[in-house]
């Protein structure tokens, strides 16, 4: 039987990245004026995935795509290593809505659970292994079992002068197969290609300046646009004065649509002058909530409440503690900041439209530039082509929108460049969250109820069936997802933690079932969902990362009330086995010294000797998205106690995500993770006026640049065989916040409870604990 | 518009733009190279990073007029896939990239500067990285690749 887990995990048009949408809510994803249509590629034959050509060459249709986290080259590997290739013969096709299934989008650290394992691109090859050997089986008149396979080569194993070739057996033709359920993967003890360090098939021409990116791509008769985005959130056009464009060169047109404003012209400096040129006057809409003031004013909204899990025995239980202990964290609105603002290529002609788009979502997409342009889904044809890395919803949609737009204005091929600012100022930011910890201990320090009230801000989102969730779409006139206050219903069916709203040490109890990680059965998780004043969507570990900074900070000031060592105080907590493991070898490799938090003397102003340095170290742990990759962090830093600054020296991280498929791959996710959580943790903050946006560039969006002490990355890979690969390009990122906070509060005793750990901030905290 | 003339990766060029347009747009729109990126046309990330005479320059914010007549490389300059350079080997032997759309400004920084002091500290090498932004985090490869290659110049 196939859980509702397993099916949401398979069935990739079903995946929302953001999994907080009530079900009640998907139904107005249905309306418009066309409904979506399915895709014509039917992904349950085996031609719709794999090809092979009188070569040998192998070609395969995946609808997972390469945003830089190494899935391409991952994808190449299994394919070559199910169908006994050498690497070189497979090409893999990306996330076009001709020739590929439509596998959703690529989000979520989904791409390997659903690619990897017994469904979509791992099952078709195996089914054409499979029939391979049926076929060669016949053709050489050698039972199946008889045979072997090298280097797209069967033979008979008694007789390898009897031999043919997958070229000779199905060259170019089509197998004409359904998947088989039953067609069997190869064993890992026969991997010769899978799990290796296989280097990254693009890297050559990334370093050489001769890669393809979407900003590359230049087709015949094509125009440049830009964009004019509203001076302020939620003002509405007032007046365009084509007029200040007299005598600018290679101007071509101006469009207005609604509230979007943007210029079409001859060349790219041609349409950013005529841009910013161009006299455009706005109405303000409401001021925006004060963000001095703003986790306030998130707590007052009104809000859809949804409950994760509910023991109904938490007030009673506090009551009953010995101790409680309560707190607050708070996180800020971030965003995806990719190096390259967001650009895409559109052509609408002739009732039919062709984008060349870095989407992550090249069917969802293809459905909502439909809607966008008033044509039916089967007259766009959406072909990804890479982007800049994008780390969740960046502009990639939005910018593919506004290509559409301007191209069907102009009736030719239209290349959008978004600038710095117009991808900073109007992005679907990383949710902002306000989270309320409270636990009751008993006498043997141990947990005895955990209650955890989230509330956060959300809105638009990615763009599936409704336009209107990115930020073109609303300027065009469509509405976003609709909001609606609601009461939470009583927990039921199966837990799921897919948001990690409930910390990784409670039980996860719904009926009779208890899914959670951990130990502690009297349980509350509450969240309040808001509507956000700026538009949000998921980015790199949405709601993960904010909900398990608040969890594996408070596991730790739990931790410190009852003098317990942290890493021995999480597993006396912990209930899953691969949780508990990961934990103990992040440890042992970072040679933890089994002792409570603070350090001796770390209170002190000078320290023991007098030195300005504190230095301190710290643990954080989380099972993504429940069950979606097991990781743990041993951060060390070191804290200038006069200016607050933070250095961190060394993070040594240990991960199980089931079979790794390439060692190296997995180092660069988890390198790159830690860093950018790193940036996050320190000091990335969207930041704003009571109009606008004015984190708009790198002066006043602060990412920490190469040059910064980087810290010692130790990896330590447990490779689990015979169970389900996971994720594995969200689980370290999830963590550092928390692993960062504990080993500062190791340092110096001082508790950060806000992100950014900005030096002002952590100064601030250091007199708290100075003043007694 | 005015003619301009350049020498980009060795061979001269010649365009009708206007003086005041940046560089950048003439590599990637005139002249089609893919190398140098438009990262925020403000000299902020380094993804537009070309060599003019052996400096590093940031061409989103350099008037096409202020280099003609120079000699301009960038990154598809230095070496191709079949022969790349001993500092873009670097970064493949170390698998220095996610993205890669920052290592146009990645590489040629580093190697502008490792060429002017070959016996560069980690710490100045780190201090001349200072200015360059890569959003995927591959410092740690990166600056691994950096030094792999100052120890072989």
């Amino acid at each position: 039987m196939v859980s509702r887990r397993d099916f949401l995990k398979t069935s990739g048009a079903l995946i929302v990245s953001f999994s907080a949408v009530p079900a009640g809510e998907r139904s107005a994803f249905a309306q418009g004026p066309f409904a979506t249509r399915p895709s014509q590629i039917d992904p349950t034959q085996l031609d719709a995935w794999l090809s092979v050509a009188n070569d040998g060459s192998v070609t395969a249709y995946t609808g997972k795509c390469e945003l830089g986290q190494g899935i391409l080259t991952a994808q190449t590997q299994l394919v070559a290593e199910e169908l006994s290739v050498p690497f070189a013969r497979v090409h893999i096709i990306q996330c076009d809505t001709a020739v590929t299934p439509d596998q959703g989008t690529t989000s979520g650290s989904q791409s390997t659970p659903t690619n990897f394992n017994d469904g979509s691109l791992a099952l078709a090859a195996a089914t054409a292994r499979q029939a391979l050997l049926a076929l060669a089986s016949t053709r050489l008149s050698v039972p199946a079992d008889q045979l072997t396979i090298a280097d797209g080569i069967i033979s008979a194993r008694s007789d390898p002068s009897k031999r043919v070739t997958y070229g000779a057996l199905v060259g170019n033709g089509k197998f004409l197969l359904p998947l088989d359920r039953a067609a069997k993967r190869k064993p890992h003890d026969e991997w010769t290609i899978l799990g290796r360090p296989v280097p990254r098939v693009d890297m050559p021409a990334m370093a050489t300046g001769q890669f393809e990116y979407v900003h590359n791509v230049r087709v015949p008769n094509m125009l440049h646009g830009a964009v004019v985005r509203p001076s302020s959130a939620g003002a509405t056009l007032a007046t365009v004065d084509e007029g200040s464009l007299a005598g600018l060169a290679g101007v071509v047109k101006v469009v207005v649509k609604n509230n979007f404003v943007g210029v079409v012209a001859a060349r790219p400096w041609q349409a950013m002058q005529a841009a910013n040129a161009l006299k455009v006057t706005w109405t303000d809409g409401p001021p925006l909530p004060s963000q001095a003031s703003f986790y306030n004013w998130l707590r007052a909204q009104p809000a859809r409440d949804a409950l994760v899990v509910n023991s109904k025995d938490v007030d009673e239980n506090m009551s009953k503690a010995a101790s409680i202990v309560k707190a607050t964290y708070l996180h800020p609105y971030q965003m995806h900041g990719s190096m390259g603002p967001s650009c895409a290529v559109a052509d609408v002609q002739g009732g039919k439209a062709t984008i060349w788009s870095p989407t992550q979502s090249a069917y969802p997409t293809r459905n909502g530039v439909a809607q966008l342009l008033g044509i039916p889904p089967e007259s766009v044809h959406v072909i990804f082509v890479r982007g800049s890395g994008c780390y969740g919803i960046n502009g990639a949609d939005t910018v593919s929108f506004d290509a559409a737009l301007l191209s069907q204005a102009v009736g030719r091929p239209v290349r959008v460049q978004l600038t710095r600012k117009d991808e900073m100022a109007w992005e679907n930011y990383g949710f902002a969250y306000v989270i309320d910890q409270r636990a009751g201990v008993d006498a043997n320090g141990t947990i005895v109820a955990w209650d955890h009230e989230a509330w956060f801000g959300s809105r638009g989102g990615r763009p599936g069936n409704m336009p209107g969730n990115v930020v073109t779409g609303m300027l065009a006139g469509f509405t976003a997802a609709p909001f609606r206050p609601a009461q939470a219903a009583e927990p039921s069916g199966a837990f799921r933690n897919g948001s990690n709203a409930a910390p990784s040490y409670v039980a996860g109890r719904i009926g009779r079932e208890a899914d959670g990680a951990g130990t502690i059965a009297s349980e509350r998780v509450l969240t309040h969902t808001v509507q956000s004043p700026f538009f949000t969507g998921p980015l790199r570990s949405p709601s993960r990362l904010q909900n398990t900074f608040a969890h594996e900070s408070f596991l730790d000031e739990v931790a410190a009330h009852v003098k317990a060592d942290p890493v021995a105080y999480r597993l006396r907590h912990l209930s899953d086995a691969r949780l508990k493991e990961v934990v103990a070898a992040a440890a042992k490799a970072a040679n933890w010294q089994t002792r409570p938090s603070p350090a001796a003397n770390a209170s002190s102003r000078t320290g023991a000797s007098g030195a300005q340095a504190a230095t301190g170290r710290g643990i954080a742990c989380v099972a993504y998205e429940g069950d979606n990759g097991y990781v743990a962090m041993v951060a060390e830093v070191v804290v200038n106690r006069t200016s607050g600054a933070i250095t961190t020296k060394r993070l040594v991280v240990a991960q199980d995500c089931g079979p790794v498929s390439n060692p190296n791959g997995m180092r660069n996710q988890i390198e790159g993770g830690a860093l950018q959580g790193l940036s996050r943790a320190l000091g990335e903050e969207v930041t704003w006026d009571d109009r606008k946006v004015t984190s708009i560039d790198w002066r006043t969006y602060h990412s920490l640049p190469l040059g910064f002490e980087v810290p010692v990355i130790e990896s330590v890979l447990i490779d689990r065989v015979g169970v389900p690969a996971l994720g594995a390009g969200e689980t370290a990122i999830t963590i550092v916040a928390a692993a960062i906070a504990n080993a500062v509060f190791d340092a110096t005793g001082a508790r950060l409870r806000q992100v950014p750990f900005t030096a002002d901030r952590v100064k601030a905290a250091m007199d708290l604990v100075a003043r007694p | 518009m005015s003619n301009i003339t350049l020498i980009v990766n060795g061979r001269q060029q010649t365009v009708d733009v206007e003086p005041a347009m940046p560089l950048l747009y003439v590599l990637t729109d005139d002249l089609a190279l893919r190398g140098p990126k438009f990262g925020c046309g403000l000299g902020q990330c380094g993804a537009c990073t070309v060599l003019v005479g052996g400096r590093a320059i940031r061409s989103c914010v350099t008037p096409v007029s202020t280099v003609a007549g120079a000699e301009v490389t960038t990154l598809e300059g230095l070496g191709t896939p079949e022969r790349p350079h001993p500092i873009q080997q670097a970064f493949i032997d170390e698998q220095a990239a996610q993205c890669g759309f920052c290592l146009n400004g990645v590489i040629l920084t580093a190697k502008a500067f490792v060429d002017q002091r070959p016996r560069a500290t980690e710490a100045e090498i780190q201090q001349a990285m200072s200015g360059v932004l890569c959003r995927c985090f591959s410092h740690a490869r990166m600056l691994r690749a950096i030094a792999r290659y100052a120890q072989e110049v």
